[in-house]
C-alpha cells in the first residue's frame, strides 16, 4: 500500500501555479491529495486525529472500498473532503441518523462520524444517545475543541465553567457534558478519551476500536488555539499540547476505573484513556435474531 | 455477526401480494412502496400516518428489509437518505409536524442529489392542529419548504389504489431522477378503505437508479448525463464518492463561490423541468367542451368530479383538470385547454395551489378558489355551486 518515496507533481499547488515536486507521504493515497491545502487553522488538532483515524484504518486492515465516513457541520467534518473514502458531509447535528441508514442498508461497510462537539451534543445530541442505546455498529469520533470553531469562537456544551467565549463573555454559567460518562451511561460498548498530544495511543486506539463492533465513541481533545485558545489565555496550538501535557492524567493512574471523575474542567487534571469495551449484540444483529425467530 | 442483509435495489419480487384487496390508504401506500423496491423505512408515529410505519415494521423483515423507529422525524429524514446512498430503495412517512421536522433534510437530498420518497398523510393545521382530520395545508409547504432554492416534485394520490400507484411511481421517478419526491397523502385517502388491485409483479414498470459506466478514475459524482442526471456510485462500491450538501463541483469538492454555484442549482431545476414526462400525470374528465374548469387534487378531486356531473345537470359546461402531480405544476398540460375562461380551484386549505393556477391562467381566465381551513372535504354541492356562479359571471 505503501506509496513512499514516489515524487510528484502537483500543477495546481502554489499560489503562482508553479510546479511543486514534492515527497509523497507514506499515508498521501489515503487523502485526496488534490483537494489540499486543507482550511485547518495553524495549530488545529483535527488534522492529528484525522490521521491517526487513517492509520487505523490501514492497520485494522479495513478494505479500502469498505471505509465511509459521515460528518455533519463544523471544522471537525470537513475531514470528509480531505480522506479518500466513500465521503458523506451532511446536515448539522445529522451525521448519526444518516450514517444509521447508511450502515443498515449495507453492514458491510466500516462506517464512521467524524464530527465536532457541537454538532454531536448541542444540536446532534438526542441523535447520540438513541444510537448508542440501540447499539448501532457505527463508531464515533468527536474533536472536542470546547467551541464552535467555524462560526468564530462561540460556547457551547462542553466548554467548562467559567471558560470565555464570544457568546460567554462574562465566563460560562453552564455545565459542560462529560462525554465519556455520557457515552458509557446510554450504552456505547468502547470509550476512550486522548488529546492531540497522544498520537501513538489515539493511533492504537482507532487500530482497537476499528476490529470492535457495537456503538462505540472516541473523544480527542482538540486545540483551537485561534478561537477557545487564544480567548482563555491558553496560546497557540504548542502551548495547549504543554497544557495538555501537564494536566493529562492516564485513567489507570486515577482510583474509579469508570468514566466517573471525567469531567473536565479549566486548569484542573484531564484524565484520558479507554473507558469502556466489551460487546453486546447490535440492533442489526438483534434484529435478524428476532425476525428468523418469528419465521421458524 | 449475523448474515448481511442486502437491501439492493433490485430485490426479491415479492408477487404474494397480487390481487384484489380491501385496503386501508395507508397501506396500499406501503404495499406500493413494497412493489417498487423499497426494503428500508424509518419513521416515527404520528396521526394520520403511523398505519405506514406499522404495516411495514411487519411487511418489510418478511421480504428481507429493513424498518427501524428514529427518535425523530429528523433523524428518520437523514436515515432514509443514508440507506439510499448505500443502496436501498428508502422511504419515510409522517404528516405536518414531522414533515416540518423533515425539510432541512429533504433539501439536502435534493443538493446531494438521493433518491428517496417522503409521504406526508396531510392533517389540518398549522401547528398540531387537527391530528384526525383531513387538510391539504402542507402543499406550498411541499414545494418551498426547505430553504434555498429547490424544485421538489410532489404527486398527490385521489384513492387508496392511487396511493399504491403513485408510490410506486414516486420511486422510479426518484431513481431516474436521483432526487426525493414527496407522496402529498391527505388524512381521507390515508384512512379509508377502498378496493385495491395490487398488479403482478412487472406490470408497472419499475425503474433503478443509472449507475456509473465509467473507469472508477474517470468517475465525477456530480458530472451529469446529457438528461442533468449524474450516474450514482454507492458506498461500499470503491469509487470513493463525496457527496454533500455544500455548494459543490462536479467531483463532489466544495467550491462556495457564485460561479459553482450558478453552475450547480440552476442545473438541479433544469434536471426536473426538462424531464417532466417522468412524473407529470393529469386527468381530464368533461372537459371537451368546457370553458369552466375545476382544477382539484387528493380527495377533493373526487368530489370536484361529482361536481362537474351536478354541474352539467344543470346545464353548465364544466370540466375537471385533475392533478395527480401537483409540483412542479403542468403548467402547459392547463393552457392547453383553450377554451376555458373559468377556473375553480377546490382545495382543503386557504389558498395555495390557487395561487399558482393563478399566475399560469390569470391572464385568460377568472380564477376563483373554494377551500376551508381544514377538517372537512369540501361537498361536491359546493363546488359545483362555486363553478355555476362562476360560469354565470361576465368575462
Amino acid at each position: 500500500m505503501t506509496a513512499g518515496g514516489v515524487t510528484s507533481t502537483d500543477q495546481s499547488a502554489g499560489p503562482t501555479g508553479g510546479v511543486v515536486a514534492c515527497e509523497l507521504h507514506p499515508y498521501d493515497h489515503l487523502l485526496r491529495y488534490e483537494q489540499l491545502p486543507h482550511i485547518w487553522c495553524p495549530g488545529c488538532g483535527i488534522g492529528t486525529a484525522l490521521g491517526a483515524l487513517l492509520h487505523g484504518f490501514e492497520h485494522a486492515s479495513v478494505p479500502p472500498e469498505k471505509r465511509v465516513i459521515v460528518s455533519g457541520i463544523g471544522c471537525s467534518s470537513r475531514v470528509v473532503y480531505y480522506a479518500r473514502t466513500d465521503a458523506y458531509h451532511t446536515t448539522h447535528g445529522r451525521a448519526i441518523p444518516f450514517a444509521t441508514g447508511l450502515k443498515l442498508a449495507n453492514p458491510d461497510l466500516k462506517v464512521v462520524v467524524f464530527a465536532g462537539d457541537g454538532d454531536l451534543f448541542a444540536i446532534g445530541g438526542n441523535h447520540f444517545i438513541h444510537a448508542a442505546r440501540r447499539n448501532i455498529d457505527l463508531l464515533v469520533v468527536c474533536i472536542n475543541n470546547f467551541n464552535y470553531g467555524m462560526t468564530g469562537g462561540q460556547g457551547g456544551p462542553t466548554t467548562p465553567e467559567g471558560a470565555l467565549s464570544t457568546t460567554t463573555p462574562f465566563g460560562n454559567a453552564e455545565r459542560p457534558f462529560n462525554l465519556p460518562s455520557l457515552a458509557a451511561v446510554v450504552g456505547a460498548t468502547y470509550v476512550a478519551r486522548w488529546t492531540t498530544l497522544d498520537v501513538r495511543r489515539l493511533q492504537a486506539t482507532f487500530t482497537e476500536v476499528l476490529t470492535r463492533h457495537g456503538f462505540r465513541f472516541v473523544e480527542v481533545l482538540a486545540p483551537c488555539p485561534v478561537s477557545f485558545g487564544k480567548t482563555n489565555k491558553i496560546g497557540s496550538g504548542a502551548e495547549e499540547m504543554e497544557y495538555y501535557q501537564a494536566l493529562e492524567v492516564l485513567k489507570s493512574r486515577v482510583e474509579s476505573t469508570t468514566p466517573v471523575g471525567t469531567d473536565i474542567i479549566l486548569h484542573q487534571p484531564i484524565v484520558v484513556g479507554k473507558f469502556v469495551d466489551y460487546e453486546r449484540e447490535t440492533f442489526r444483529d438483534r434484529y435478524a435474531h428476532l425476525v428468523a425467530k418469528a419465521k421458524e | 455477526m449475523s448474515e448481511a442483509l442486502n437491501l439492493v435495489l433490485n430485490p426479491e419480487i415479492d408477487a404474494s401480494q397480487a390481487g384484489p384487496h380491501f385496503m386501508l390508504g395507508d397501506h396500499a401506500c406501503a404495499e406500493g412502496a413494497l412493489y417498487a423496491g423499497c426494503r428500508f423505512f424509518a419513521g416515527y408515529p404520528i396521526t394520520p400516518a403511523t398505519e405506514i410505519a406499522e404495516y411495514l415494521s411487519e411487511r418489510l423483515p418478511e421480504l428481507g428489509g429493513q424498518f427501524i423507529q428514529m427518535e425523530d422525524e429528523i433523524a428518520s429524514m437523514a436515515a432514509v437518505l443514508g440507506a439510499s446512498v448505500a443502496g436501498a430503495k428508502s422511504m419515510t412517512a409522517t404528516s405536518g409536524p414531522g414533515f416540518s421536522l423533515m425539510v432541512e433534510n429533504l433539501g439536502l437530498g435534493y443538493m446531494m442529489e438521493v433518491p428517496t420518497v417522503v409521504v406526508n398523510v396531510q392533517r389540518g393545521g398549522p401547528s398540531t392542529g387537527l391530528p384526525t382530520l383531513v387538510g391539504q395545508q402542507d402543499m406550498m409547504q411541499a414545494r418551498f419548504g426547505s430553504h434555498g432554492d429547490t424544485t421538489m416534485i410532489a404527486l398527490a394520490p385521489q384513492s387508496p389504489q392511487e396511493a399504491f400507484e403513485l408510490t410506486v411511481h414516486a420511486f422510479s421517478i426518484a431513481e431516474r431522477l436521483r432526487t426525493p419526491v414527496l407522496v402529498m397523502m391527505d388524512e381521507v385517502v390515508g384512512h379509508m378503505h377502498e378496493r385495491v388491485i395490487i398488479p403482478p409483479p412487472g406490470q408497472i414498470p419499475v425503474f433503478q437508479r443509472r449507475r456509473p459506466d465509467v473507469p472508477r478514475a474517470e468517475y465525477l459524482p456530480y458530472r451529469p448525463g446529457s438528461d442533468l442526471v449524474p450516474p450514482m456510485a454507492l458506498a461500499g462500491d470503491g469509487f470513493a464518492v463525496r457527496f454533500t450538501g455544500l455548494t459543490h463541483d462536479e467531483s463532489g469538492k466544495a467550491v462556495t463561490t457564485y460561479d459553482a454555484q450558478q453552475l450547480l442549482v440552476p442545473r438541479l431545476r433544469e434536471k426536473i423541468l426538462r424531464n417532466r414526462e417522468a412524473y407529470e400525470r393529469t386527468e381530464l374528465y368533461r372537459t371537451e367542451d368546457a370553458s369552466t374548469l375545476v382544477v382539484a387534487y387528493g380527495i377533493t378531486a373526487r368530489a370536484a368530479r361529482r361536481a362537474v356531473d351536478l354541474a352539467r345537470e344543470h346545464g353548465h359546461p364544466v370540466g375537471l383538470f385533475r392533478l395527480a402531480t401537483v409540483w412542479p405544476f403542468p403548467e402547459e398540460r392547463l393552457r392547453s385547454l383553450h377554451d376555458v375562461r373559468k377556473i375553480v380551484v377546490a382545495e382543503i386549505n386557504l389558498g395555495q395551489v390557487v395561487l399558482e393556477v393563478e399566475r399560469i391562467a390569470g391572464g385568460y381566465a377568472q380564477v376563483t378558489h373554494v377551500g376551508s381551513a381544514g377538517g372537512r372535504v369540501p361537498s361536491a354541492e359546493a363546488i359545483a355551486e362555486a363553478c355555476e356562479s362562476a360560469a354565470q359571471r361576465s368575462p
